[in-house]
């Protein structure tokens, strides 16, 4: 496939899971907030942190008050990871593969984007917020299974699936850092009421409850980063997300899965190995955010190494590789 | 919602004799029209509008910053064409394609059509859109404009006219197919009792043309479609036909020539590019044989194309046959290559190249409809009898300083066709382009793109100045209808025993 259609289609289902767990950031906040009270009005600056979008935050608002952070995460256009931006710049890359991408995918998207973009003139939105943002996750999970069961599992597909996966990793990684925060201005309050709450809704954030409890049963925080960084089954658990989009590259590379031909997989595969033979003790006593943050940075090089090796112009000389 | 109140005026409606009195190819639609419960068909355009908006079926305005793209207006009345009149277009469309592309031939290569005074020389001489660098070319298979649209209209007695050839890269293709597809899902009442001929097989015709003119000795051509990108204004018809085609959709930037080839660039390496069916205008197609600064184009696409190993469709240089002027002598040019009278008459046509016709054009210009020769999207139209004494006087000044880039008409009241207009019918004006394909035959898709000039009294029918459309349904003579085959009961929960049993 043409390496701008790959990059579009790949930014594309990225950026359809980056709205996604915006709302998802937004909905774990707003429901701690709700059992947490007055208290938890302090809780609207982590999220922007873990977004890392802090500058332009400081730039645009200055104050963390919920509305303010909503509006900066959801509905601000001057914020290039907002959910409507987000959206926007998925329905800009489906609009230049829509010939890639089935119909029924470049509807929804389209529509997806539009009842964003109205909601962000529609101040009453404010007034259930909660509803409001399961409807953007339900949506980008619409996406998801449209794109799934309309579009052949070739090539540009595993680049959708690339492109979520990777963006889902790095999320989960920011919804756990989000407790990092939290507990930092009070660590007396571990192993409390209070922190089963947070680690509930932390698990709730990233749809994982339930499965939690089958696979661990209590609520412990080890167990909960264990679950959101180790597992392998649980679909947003950072280890999951690594196998699959390993499968995804070694896909579109073509080749055997004990080969590795170019830097991403080197990169990718190295990265899911750390994950793989690491132990959720050694993680904590070495510090979860120094574990995130290097996560993260790996990660992106990871993007990076995708990018240079598919999307990047190849150079004019290249040899061809098909005639007929 | 009824016609009770509907008026056809002075004009030639498609769809009444006289005020309440249906043709006969329409009555059926209009009893099914009337038969709908009050507010009905109103609910239903608003949801075909609504469809149009979640399809993203847009259009780009140039000029426009904030949100380029605009939905396509559609009215949800179709414009119905009697099979018999159909089977007339048809022939006459393919009559006059066959002989603009001889007249394109022999242009480029002998010029027998000047030496035998079929047409002025002048008219070669002086054409803006004549390619140099095509001079001496025969594309493969002799075909030079494989896709035309070219535009009809109907004047007030009902006579059809062809009013100009679009032979470059005619666009609105993709709107016939949406707005049918639009029809079904909103009314899929309308279609009961009529056999409409479909339109959906287009892009496998297309493809077909499109590998048929592949170079020769490629047996599984690679074709692609090239837009400008998503800024241009049909950026929408190009993914759409790339989609339907089941090809690539490439920019320039994505092609490269190497090694006398061209290629795509891929996330596997290069991959050579047989038929390239380009959206892009001739002079941006190769900075390094028309425009140099060109980031649209392929350098070298050219030498390329001249060695023969890539097909380009439709092939540089057939903007020499769109000229308003040359459109002029398209009588004269059937006559000359095919010895046949023509069959779609051209509208009566005053050529400012010709010295007593244009004295005729600037005495008369009140009463005409004054077009430049090589402009295309409506820009740059005169409309005599509606315009000011100051831009008649500009518009004499320009004929005169450039007469062989002006042609003039006598101005036409176009057919009309009820449309939806909040809560009653009004007639709006309409044209009809119909799209011809020329590959190992020639193919006329039956109806077209019928625009509509949706504001009141206007004749604009062009989406970049506000007009809409509908679909267009060409009516299949003496059809009687299909029947399905008898199916097998499918399995439903709890129902394995009853299956067993049997």
């Amino acid at each position: 496939m043409l390496s701008r259609v790959a990059d579009s289609i790949f930014w594309m289902s990225r950026a359809i899971e980056r709205a996604q767990n915006i709302a998802r950031f937004i909905n774990v906040n707003l429901k701690l907030s709700l059992e947490l009270g007055p208290a938890a009005q302090s809780q609207w600056a982590p999220l922007i942190y873990t977004s890392g979008d802090q500058e332009r935050f400081a730039e645009l608002y200055g104050e963390f008050t919920q509305r303010n952070v909503i509006d900066f995460l959801a509905f601000d256009s001057k914020n290039d990871n907002s959910i409507v931006s987000c959206l926007r710049t998925a329905r800009e890359n489906a609009r230049t593969v829509r010939e890639m991408i089935s119909t029924m995918m470049w509807e929804e998207l389209n529509k997806f984007f539009l009842s964003v973009r109205a909601a962000a003139n529609d101040q009453t939105i404010l007034d259930s917020p909660y509803e409001f943002f399961t409807q953007v996750i339900l949506a980008s999970h619409l996406m998801e299974g449209i794109t799934d069961a309309t579009m052949s599992h070739d090539e540009p597909w595993h680049f959708a699936r690339l492109g979520r996966l990777l963006e889902r990793a790095d999320k989960t990684s920011r919804i756990l850092d989000v407790k990092y925060f939290i507990l930092l201005p009070s660590v007396g309050d571990v192993g409390t009421n209070i922190d089963t709450i947070q680690w509930g809704a932390l698990l709730e954030s990233a749809s994982a409850l339930e499965m939690y409890r089958k696979r661990h049963g209590r609520i412990a925080p080890e167990s909960v980063a264990d679950f959101l960084i180790l597992d392998r089954e649980f679909p947003r658990a950072m280890h999951h997300c690594l196998i699959e989009s390993e499968k995804s590259l070694s896909a579109i590379a073509g080749g055997r899965a004990d080969r590795v031909y170019n830097v991403a997989e080197q990169k990718l595969g190295r990265l899911r190995a750390d994950v793989n033979y690491s132990l959720i003790r050694e993680i904590i006593d070495g510090g979860l955010h120094e574990f995130i943050d290097g996560f993260q940075v790996k990660l992106n090089e990871v993007g990076a190494a995708i990018h240079e090796t598919f999307f990047a112009a190849p150079p004019s000389i290249l040899e061809p590789v098909s005639s007929q | 919602m009824d016609f009770s109140a509907y008026q056809t005026d002075e004009f030639y409606d498609e769809m009444f004799e006289a005020p309440g009195k249906p043709r006969e190819r329409s009555q059926h639609l209009v009893s099914r029209l009337q038969s709908l419960s009050a507010g009905e068909l109103q609910r239903r355009q608003k949801s075909a509008e609504l469809a149009l908006l979640n399809m993203g079926i847009t259009f780009n305005v140039y000029g426009h910053e904030a949100g380029t793209e605009k939905v396509w207006p559609f009215d949800l009345v179709p414009r119905i064409i009697d099979g018999g009149e159909w089977d007339m277009i048809e022939r006459g469309l393919k009559q006059r394609i066959t002989a603009l592309n001889m007249f394109i031939d022999d242009v480029y290569n002998a010029q027998y059509c000047l030496r035998d005074k079929a047409v002025p020389d002048w008219l070669i001489g002086s054409a803006k859109n004549l390619l140099e660098p095509c001079r001496g070319m025969t594309p493969p298979k002799g075909i030079w404009c494989h896709i035309t649209g070219t535009d009809l209209v109907r004047d007030t007695n009902g006579q059809m006219y062809v009013l100009e050839d679009n032979l470059r890269c005619p666009s609105g293709v993709s709107y016939v197919l949406e707005n049918r597809e639009i029809m079904k899902r909103t009314f899929p009442q309308g279609f009961d009792g009529f056999s409409v001929l479909p339109v959906e097989d287009y892009p496998d015709r297309l493809l077909d043309m499109l590998q048929h003119i592949a170079p020769e000795g490629v047996n599984d051509p690679t074709v692609v479609v090239l837009t400008p990108g998503i800024y241009n204004s049909a950026y929408f018809e190009h993914c759409f036909l790339a989609q339907r085609m089941g090809v690539e959709l490439v920019q320039g930037s994505d092609l490269c020539v190497t090694n006398g080839h061209v290629f795509m660039r891929t996330t596997k390496g290069l991959e050579r590019v047989d038929v390239i069916y380009r959206r892009i205008d001739d002079e941006f197609l190769d900075p390094k044989t028309f425009r140099a600064d060109s980031t649209l184009g392929v350098p070298g696409l050219m030498d390329v194309y001249r060695a023969g190993r890539v097909a380009l469709a439709n092939a540089p240089g057939t903007g020499v046959a769109d000229d308003k002027a040359v459109y002029a002598f398209v009588p004269q040019l059937i006559k000359y290559f095919l010895n046949e009278d023509v069959i779609l008459p051209n509208v009566p046509t005053f050529v400012c190249g010709e010295e007593q016709q244009c004295d005729h054009v600037i005495a008369n210009i009140d009463k005409l409809v004054v077009k430049p020769a090589n402009e295309s999207g409506g820009y740059g139209i005169l409309l005599g009898p509606r315009a000011s004494k100051a831009e008649l006087d500009k518009y004499k000044d320009l004929i005169r300083s450039n007469p062989r880039n002006y042609v003039a008409q006598p101005m036409l009241g176009l057919s009309r066709v009820p449309t939806i207009v909040e809560d009653h019918f009004e007639g709006r004006h309409v044209d009809l382009r119909p799209y011809i394909l020329y590959g190992k035959d020639i193919f006329v898709l039956p109806g077209g793109l019928t625009r509509v000039a949706l504001r009141k009294g206007s004749l604009v029918v062009n989406s970049s100045q506000g007009g809409g459309s509908k679909d267009t349904w060409v009516l299949r003579n003496g059809y009687t209808g299909g029947r399905f085959p008898t199916q097998r009961q499918t399995m439903t929960n709890g129902s394995q025993s009853q299956y067993q049993a049997s």
